[in-house]
């Protein structure tokens, strides 16, 4: 006999919507100022995990307006300049969505190296803008603090795309 | 005819036509934002309604989501101390000795001080009213470095107010709303701070750049900052009091020097805003940037008797509404009894050498009284009597003044006519 909890139907909510509300959940949780064994928590840029992952999965319209929100609520929370981090969420939508047809089904070592090469791209953007708004070079220290726990985002990334990835019946 | 059944029924756009059309659309909107956002520290606008609305309500979120990370922190927190606490014990005792003779030169120092002021009956500045407030949330990126606190407008907190903590200076208030604030810290990129360096007295700024150690820019003088010299808050341009301490100065790997900050040293969960308020606050900056002599546009045209008068004294001058000008005749005015408000004083057309004495005012006396009486008129101070009387009275021995003639006078600016009609009036009295 089947079940109706048989039948599951993967839909943006379950790709973009609860994503995105972790996405600010764990962004709360990271400011918190905390020291554990004298050490502040990372604050890496977590909508560039969703940025990567969503048009690898499918692509929508629904991805750059959630990233546009996404990045409005990292500005608010950190006090950044607002569209910063949208700017920077967008361009790593828009680099892979232009470049889908070559990354798709490709292994994670060649997924790292164009997620590496993306954040980068992003990461530089924001460097320069706040140089030309501040007229003052932000450390370079604190970019690669910033950069790094970034960085080891992808597999959260790599591991959304699997678990999405054609799961979107829809799209079959 | 259903819409399916239509000529759009075979339309297919592809899912990535659509997806690049809805980035380039948010990305538009992105930068619109970008180019329209108001960061501005220390404007009460550059905190908009959006950036209120959401710190008011992230300040009791942050509190409840971060719960569980307090807890961790604590825990963290009472190990650390476990393990630290024999080694904290002697550095304690250590330093507990070192301050205790620095308490007493403390005391001895504050007592002679208060004296001083008492003597000098100096202006000092009054107690500053403080708020505590809790921290919230805390961004450290290189790009933002702020922090949301629990308080605001409810507390008297208001933008500007600088923040500390029992280490030092955290940095200054820059949003608030009825109950919670933004507070830029120092080490944000946007944050520009007025310094000196307590050792020499020498001033630097102290520029934010997103890492743990700000720059001190803007040095001057050679050895004007040594490595552990104490960087204290400068007091100038009225944002900070004066003497906040800030950290400690230390030379970088790339030569230029830094401050380790105090306020690290300090828990991050508790501040207090210094409810501090200064005259460039109290001030609108119009007011302070206007020109120094804007007043004498502004002011009234004089009436027809003052300008009749004044162009008696200046005849190549005309003033729009007032009589046409006389020539100038100076024995007639001299002969007429002087009214109160008369801008020339009898002294002024009495004499050439009175004339100057009343024009240049005190900072000429010595001059003037030379003609008469050198000695006399330096030594002794004027008593009762203003410099202009005096330089006007006959005095014995003295060469009497020259006669009035019917010649034109040397033409006398305005403004120093003004100077010279005080000093006048302030010798009749």
């Amino acid at each position: 006999m089947r079940t109706r909890s048989a039948v599951r139907v993967v839909g943006p909510l379950h790709w973009v919507i609860y994503p995105s509300l972790i996405c600010m959940a764990i962004t709360v949780i990271l400011g918190t100022p905390v020291r554990i064994f004298t050490l502040p928590l990372p604050e890496p840029v977590i909508p560039l995990c969703l940025a990567f992952a969503w048009p690898l999965i499918r692509p929508s319209m629904l991805g750059p307006l959630m990233l546009l929100l996404l990045g409005v609520f990292v500005d608010l929370y950190h006090n950044a300049p607002l569209g910063l981090t949208s700017v920077a969420a967008l361009g790593v939508y828009g680099g892979v969505l232009a470049a889908r047809p070559i990354i798709v089904g490709q292994e994670p070592r060649v997924l790292f190296a164009w997620w590496m090469g993306l954040i980068t791209v992003a990461f530089l953007f924001d460097y320069l803008f706040m140089m030309l708004q501040t007229q003052v070079a932000p450390s370079i220290i604190a970019v690669i603090l910033q950069f790094l726990p970034t960085a080891m985002l992808f597999p959260v990334a790599y591991w959304l795309y699997q678990r999405f990835d054609d799961g979107d019946v829809r799209f079959r | 005819m259903a819409f399916r059944d239509g000529p759009f029924e075979n339309l297919k756009v592809p899912l990535g036509i659509t997806a690049a059309f809805a980035v380039i659309a948010a990305g538009a909107v992105a930068i619109l934002l970008l180019i329209g956002d108001k960061r501005d520290a220390l404007k009460t606008e550059g905190y908009g309604a959006v950036r209120g609305a959401f710190a008011k309500a992230a300040a009791p979120t942050n509190g409840v989501f971060a719960a569980p990370v307090r807890w961790v922190g604590s825990a963290s927190d009472w190990i650390g101390d476990y393990f630290n606490a024999v080694d904290e014990n002697r550095r304690l005792k250590q330093k507990v000795a070192q301050l205790e003779a620095v308490r007493d030169n403390n005391i001895a120092l504050n007592n002679i001080n208060r004296r001083y002021e008492a003597l000098l009956n100096l202006r000092v500045q009054p107690a500053v009213e403080m708020a505590t407030a809790r921290t919230v949330a805390e961004s450290r990126g290189p790009f933002a470095n702020a922090r949301l606190i629990d308080a605001g407008t409810d507390k008297r907190i208001r933008v500007g107010n600088p923040v500390i903590n029992e280490q030092g200076l955290v940095g200054r208030v820059v949003g608030v709303t009825n109950s919670a604030s933004r507070v830029l810290l120092l080490s944000d990129v946007a944050s520009r701070t007025p310094v000196l360096v307590d050792r020499s007295d020498a001033r630097a700024i102290l520029v934010g750049d997103g890492g743990a150690n700000p720059r001190l820019e803007f040095l001057r003088g050679v050895d004007s900052v040594k490595e552990g010299d104490r960087i204290l808050s400068s007091g100038d341009g009225g944002i900070f009091p004066r003497g906040l301490p800030v950290g400690e100065a230390a030379k970088a790997l790339d030569g230029s020097w830094r401050v380790k900050l105090y306020a690290e040293r300090g828990d991050l969960d508790y501040v207090r805003v210094l409810l501090f308020q200064d005259f460039s606050q109290l001030l609108k900056p119009d007011t302070l940037n206007a020109p120094p002599l804007a007043s004498l546009q502004t002011a009234p045209q004089p009436s027809p008797e003052l300008a009749a008068k004044i162009d008696a004294l200046h005849p190549a001058r005309t003033y729009p509404g007032a009589a046409a000008p006389k020539p100038a005749v100076a024995a007639p005015v001299a002969a007429q009894p002087t009214p109160a408000k008369t801008p020339a004083p009898a002294a002024k057309v009495a004499a050439p050498a009175s004339d100057k004495a009343a024009d240049k005012g005190k900072a000429d006396k010595g001059k003037v009284a030379a003609k008469s009486d050198k000695k006399g008129a330096t030594d002794k101070p004027a008593s009762g009597k203003s410099t202009a009387d005096k330089a006007s009275a006959p005095k014995a021995g003295a060469k009497p003044a020259p006669a009035k003639t019917g010649t034109p006078k040397k033409p006398v600016p305005y403004n120093r006519l003004k100077n010279a009609d005080a000093q006048g009036a302030g010798g009749r009295q």
